[in-house]
């Protein structure tokens, strides 16, 4: 009898789970069913399984070219946050003079500044590079990405810094004494000691740049640089009327990240919690 | 010699982030304080005029901005508290003896990771759509309309997307916190005879204060800042009454073309932000017991 009501309680929770999750099932099944079909039972299964509103979707959303524009940015932001955070961390742990430490004390203070503090007066100052340096800041990918970097850094530095601190500094002296310069030091001995907190830096900023939408949709005004929240906007925006393929456009966009979650779900995991830092 | 050359390196690594930084973040933030004092609709070439202290002052007075402030505050409170009390609740559950607890967790945790603006599409759907139809269904059309359509309960459709949004990811920190508790205190404890009750609100409620720190710190400041969601989910509507501070300065800047008095609003946007999440902390840190 007890073990009954274990197994009851087991089956229990993973109901209430499936039942937590109930906005992703409806965004499923309506995914798969005509206007019609969808007005009929919103909650029900559907009789058939089409895959014409995905491929309309698809298209009208420019779904890979958006695909491709959202992993080119977050690769590349995320790969140049990683070398340049791990290095100014490392220098600024090493080297434990004043200016590196008012330098930290800045990164990790404006940690606390909104978005919302800065969009204006940035989209000013990229816009005056574009006018008077001719860098074109605004609406490329490549601005884009200088801003992701400009936005990520404070983080990832704070990071990188609180490991470098607990890691002993012998076998960085010893690579010295064997004539290692300090490129060599760091790339060859200090960057894979620090594979833990790389970790931690890559799935917080994935999470961040794959789902970011404000800072994209000032920088980018062209429809063929779009991400994937800004084409889904947009796409949103022109088909509230015609929900079924509003929902498969949704479904579309939630596919890679479920798949990105349940192939990396350890590290995933183990990210976030190692990002939780207070300050 | 040795010397400079060091200075050479230092240079090399840290300078470039530096420089990025300051041209995203620092310089953008300091003229930020210098647009706040003018006057300006945001087109190049027409005048900005200096205004001194007029958009603060104006501020005070602006009633669309103020009831922004008092919804944010409203929101930031019922959100904090939901999140934080679903997330314990969960972390609780899924650190027992159960079979099914890292399935759990890796449902409970997956609506984090699709993001602020595509969640709130998808609730908009439930929201508007489906609710009427389970109302038409069941015939509980007091519960069953669309929320979005009526200003208070589109406030509540808010906080239940902001709560499924983070309530996983709060679980995530939580578990954590509970992992590192000492199996000698609780074994301990259950020798002395306490209770289940007593177990929870006198030792693992106090040693996992630490987590409890930063799970505040993170809900509310992003509960705060909210913008994603209530872009997607409400768009400040019905008639501005779940407009969100940041969704009022976006709007008072890239709308309105306000671009003064919109920025003299994220300055001060910014103060609270940091006044609230610093007392916070402050506060928190002190209840913290040492082990």
């Amino acid at each position: 009898m007890k073990k009954f009501g274990k197994i009851l309680i087991e089956f229990l929770v993973v109901a209430l789970c499936l039942v937590y999750l109930f906005p992703i099932y409806i965004v499923l099944v309506n995914s798969f069913k005509n206007r019609a079909e969808l007005y009929e039972n919103m909650l029900a299964l559907p009789n058939s399984f089409s895959f014409e509103y995905f491929a309309k979707a698809m298209e009208k959303m420019s779904f890979l070219r958006a695909f491709g524009n959202s992993l080119i940015i977050t690769v590349v932001s995320i790969a140049v946050i990683i070398v340049l955070a791990s290095m100014t961390a490392w220098m600024f742990v090493r080297t434990d003079d004043r200016l590196s430490r008012i330098l930290f004390m800045v990164f990790v203070a404006t940690m606390i500044i909104p978005f919302q503090t800065i969009m204006m007066p940035m989209m000013q100052v990229m816009g005056w590079a574009r006018d008077n340096l001719h860098i074109p800041m605004l609406n490329s990918l490549g601005g884009l990405i200088y801003m992701n970097i400009g936005f990520g850094t404070s983080m990832a530095v704070f990071l990188y810094h609180g490991f470098v601190k607990s890691i002993p500094v012998s076998l960085e002296e010893a690579a010295t004494i064997d004539g290692c310069n300090k490129f060599k030091v760091f790339w060859k001995i200090v960057f894979p000691m620090l594979k833990p907190t790389t970790a931690t830096v890559m799935i917080l900023d994935v999470i961040w740049i794959w789902n970011d939408y404000l800072l994209p949709s000032l920088v980018l005004s062209s429809k063929s640089l779009r991400t994937i929240p800004l084409s889904t906007a947009s796409f949103f925006g022109q088909f509230t009327i015609e929900w079924n393929l509003a929902m498969a456009g949704l479904m579309l966009t939630i596919t890679p990240v479920i798949i990105f979650y349940l192939s990396a779900q350890k590290y995933i995991v183990k990210g976030v919690a190692a990002g939780a830092v207070k300050l | 010699m040795k010397k400079r050359r060091d200075k050479a390196w230092y240079a090399l690594f840290v300078f470039p982030l530096v420089f990025i930084f300051t041209t995203v973040v620092v310089i953008p933030f300091i003229i930020g304080i210098g647009y706040s004092f003018i006057s300006w609709d945001g087109m190049p070439l027409n005048e900005k005029k200096f205004v001194g202290f007029d958009n603060y002052i104006r501020l005070f007075a602006d009633e669309r901005f103020l009831t922004s402030a008092v919804h944010t505050v409203l929101f930031t409170i019922c959100s904090v508290l939901l999140i934080n009390l679903l997330g314990l609740i969960f972390a609780l559950a899924v650190t027992g003896k159960l079979k099914v607890k890292n399935a759990a967790r890796t449902m409970l945790f997956m609506p984090y990771l699709i993001g602020g603006l595509i969640l709130g599409y998808i609730w908009k759907f439930i929201f508007t759509d489906v609710f009427k139809s389970i109302g038409q269904l069941t015939g509980w059309t007091k519960v069953f309309f669309s929320w979005l359509l009526d200003p208070e309960f589109a406030l509540a459709a808010m906080m239940i997307v902001a709560t499924w949004q983070m309530a996983g990811y709060i679980m995530i920190i939580y578990i954590n916190g509970i992992q590192a508790m000492p199996e000698d205190v609780l074994e301990a404890a259950k020798v002395d005879g306490a209770g289940f009750w007593q177990t929870l609100f006198r030792i693992k409620f106090p040693l996992i204060m630490p987590s409890f720190t930063i799970c505040l710190f993170l809900t509310l400041s992003n509960c705060f800042k909210i913008f994603d969601v209530n872009f997607s989910l409400t768009g400040g509507g019905p008639s501005n009454a779940t407009e969100m501070m940041a969704m009022n300065i976006y709007n008072e800047i890239f709308s309105l073309n306000n671009y003064g008095y919109g920025q003299a609003k994220a300055i001060i946007f910014f103060a609270a932000v940091a006044v609230i999440t610093l007392v916070q902390v402050s506060i928190t840190k002190k209840k913290e017991v040492e082990m």
